[in-house]
């Protein structure tokens, strides 16, 4: 493939055209003196997540709106796949771009396979290719075909609901999806299994989605890039999570990102990012009095007990180690076992959890790699951003 | 007892009679029932986007309600004469009001993130009617019709004052020869036999309504 010379003008092209564009787009509504948006630019990238947010009544519903024409500009073009499509038929529009909204919006008098095949039903597709779409949709979004496919919208719950909103939004295989607060109404541990279901979900499909939401920290969780708008919809800043929170552009943004800018930069960060330390280990059978030598000549408090497939069992002090009781029967026993895909936030919560301030991180069989102190939690923090993660 | 043996021979010395003005009054009904189902079904789907219309066209269908149902079975006879028209026309006007309010209901009841959502999914303004807006709006407009066709049986028994014949023959004629025999009987025919259609219309509308009404939406 790399071979053939016409490739590389290609690549960069896709790099450097935008999926979508709105180009100096305003939208006045008759009777209001001030526009609701007014002459906003803004690419998005293809295969990108871009989070629209901003405090209530700045416009973010609004421009997500201008995108699929749901609201027509007053003014200005919006140009989709290099094609202006401001005065194409909206209805064609539409059914290239996923829309899901916060209250999912289900037909109560469709079952839930129907609901899927809306779009590729209207783009006439055949019988069979949609029952085969709706049932690798059902089973994408983490519903058993099954159980729910001749099911009605009324039976599911609120976090089912919007998955297959979700679906359904898919339906037709669109590269774009516009969503709407989509988890905004649902209740906060299933909307973070949602978060996280649909950000391994768009690790595989890589669709160009803009996702609007007055969370900022959902923002930070699930934008590859953030805009933050103030009224009208103009840009206060555009940029990648890390760049924000680190670097606000004004006191506007710093407002907006509230008191905790910094400790939400660790939802941002693995575990991957640190120089993991190494604690002394020592197992049931080291010899105590070399143990303690060795702990004592390290900077640490603890040493880790490994058991005989080398997983942490336990932090081990210098006291443990001068009794003759069993090392593994103490109290600081390590409960979780952080892995290197965990963020930091998680890391962080683990340590404060445990008397020992530090947690241990293993690799996916249970092995042992290294420790995680508070120390080079507060060095990451202090340090500025990586440069060249923000675009 | 002998009440009761009496009327069933009056009725049945007289079973032509009984199934012609049971037949004239059905044909009001069913007439009735569809004109007005059509025109204020269409109305409320005319209107559904402007409120102004909507609601000048409530009105309209409100003041048909409020007029004396004696008078209005009169006032078009000068201009269609006698018989069926009239009463045919002067119950068509009584029905648009309960089929117009509940169809406008239906169609408003539908839940705006259901419209947003197809809209947004690329359907056409037509589409969204018919597939989505008219289906979820259906129950309540049928239940609409079914009020409409209970209130054409009741006033259909005025036809018979502007000779448009049906069950109110029966009631007409007895009332007017009261103390003498078989009057009571008359009445009763045309009071029992107008329940009965009564009840067999909302049975059947009913019975419509079960297999009509889309699943998923009530339980």
């Amino acid at each position: 493939m790399n071979l053939n010379p016409q490739d590389p003008p290609q690549e960069e092209k896709s790099v450097t055209t935008p999926k979508i564009s709105l180009r100096d787009v305003t939208k006045t509504y008759s009777g209001v003196d001030t526009p609701a948006v007014k002459d906003l630019n803004l690419d998005i990238a293809s295969g990108e997540i871009l989070v629209l947010v901003g405090p209530s009544g700045c416009g973010k519903s609004t421009t997500l709106r201008l995108i699929n024409r749901m609201i027509e500009p007053s003014a200005g073009e919006i140009i989709f796949d290099g094609e202006d499509v401001t005065n194409s038929d909206p209805n064609e529009l539409r059914r290239r771009m996923g829309y899901v909204i916060q209250q999912v919006g289900l037909f109560p008098h469709r079952t839930i396979a129907e609901n899927i095949a809306i779009v590729p039903k209207s783009l006439k597709w055949p019988k069979d290719k949609i029952r085969a779409r709706v049932d690798e949709l059902l089973e994408l979004t983490g519903m058993d075909p099954n159980v729910y496919r001749d099911r009605y919208p009324k039976e599911l719950s609120g976090g089912q609901a919007q998955r297959v909103g979700v679906a359904r939004a898919l339906g037709a295989e669109p590269d774009v999806l516009l969503m709407d607060e989509p988890f905004g109404a649902i209740d906060p541990i299933t909307r973070f299994n949602l978060q996280n279901e649909f950000l391994r979900l768009q690790s595989e499909l890589k669709k160009t989605i803009v996702f609007v939401t007055h969370d900022i920290d959902e923002a930070v969780k699930m934008g590859d890039r953030i805009a933050i708008l103030r009224d009208q919809s103009e840009i206060a800043q555009l940029d990648t999570p890390e760049a924000i929170l680190t670097n606000p552009a004004d006191i506007f943004v710093e407002d907006f990102l509230g008191a905790g800018a910094v400790l939400k930069t660790l939802t941002l960060r693995r575990l991957n990012d640190i120089q993991l330390v190494h604690a002394p280990t020592i197992t049931e059978r080291t010899n105590r009095s070399e143990a303690a030598a060795q702990l004592r000549q390290s900077d640490f408090p603890f040493a880790v007990l490994l058991d005989d497939s080398r997983r942490p069992i336990a932090w081990v002090n210098q006291a443990d180690l001068d009794s003759s009781d069993p090392l593994a029967s103490n109290s600081r026993r390590i409960p979780v076992k952080l892995e290197p895909e965990d963020t930091l936030q998680e890391a962080l919560s683990v340590m404060l959890q445990t008397s020992a301030g530090m947690s241990a991180v293993v690799d996916s069989t249970g092995q042992y790699l290294g420790t995680c102190t508070i120390q080079s939690l507060a060095e990451l923090l202090t340090e500025p951003p990586v440069d060249g993660d923000s675009l | 007892m002998d009440g009761i043996r009496s009327w069933f021979d009056y009725l049945s010395s007289r079973t032509d009679l009984v199934v012609e003005t049971l037949l004239q009054t059905l044909t009001y009904v069913v007439s009735v029932t569809v004109a007005a189902s059509i025109v204020s079904i269409s109305v409320g789907v005319l209107t559904r986007h402007n409120p102004f219309a909507k609601e000048l066209s409530l009105s309209i269908a409100s003041v048909f309600l409020t007029i004396p149902s004696l008078a209005l079975f009169t006032i078009f006879i000068p201009i269609v004469g006698l018989g069926f028209t009239p009463s045919f026309i002067a119950m068509f006007l009584y029905a648009l009001l309960p089929i117009l309010r509940n169809t406008v209901a239906g169609l408003d009841s539908v839940d705006s993130s259901v419209m947003e959502s197809a809209k947004g999914m690329g359907l056409t303004p037509r589409q969204v009617l018919f597939r989505v807006q008219l289906p979820l709006a259906w129950p309540i407009i049928l239940a609409g019709i079914r009020v409409s066709a209970l209130l054409t049986v009741g006033i259909s028994a005025i036809a018979t004052l502007v000779a448009g014949g049906g069950l109110g023959d029966f009631i007409k004629s007895g009332l007017a020869r009261l103390p003498l025999p078989n009057s009571l009987e008359a009445i009763w025919t045309g009071v029992i036999l107008s329940l009965a259609l009564a009840l067999a219309v909302d049975l059947v509308l009913r019975t419509i309504g079960r297999f009509s009404n889309p699943s998923g939406v009530r339980s």
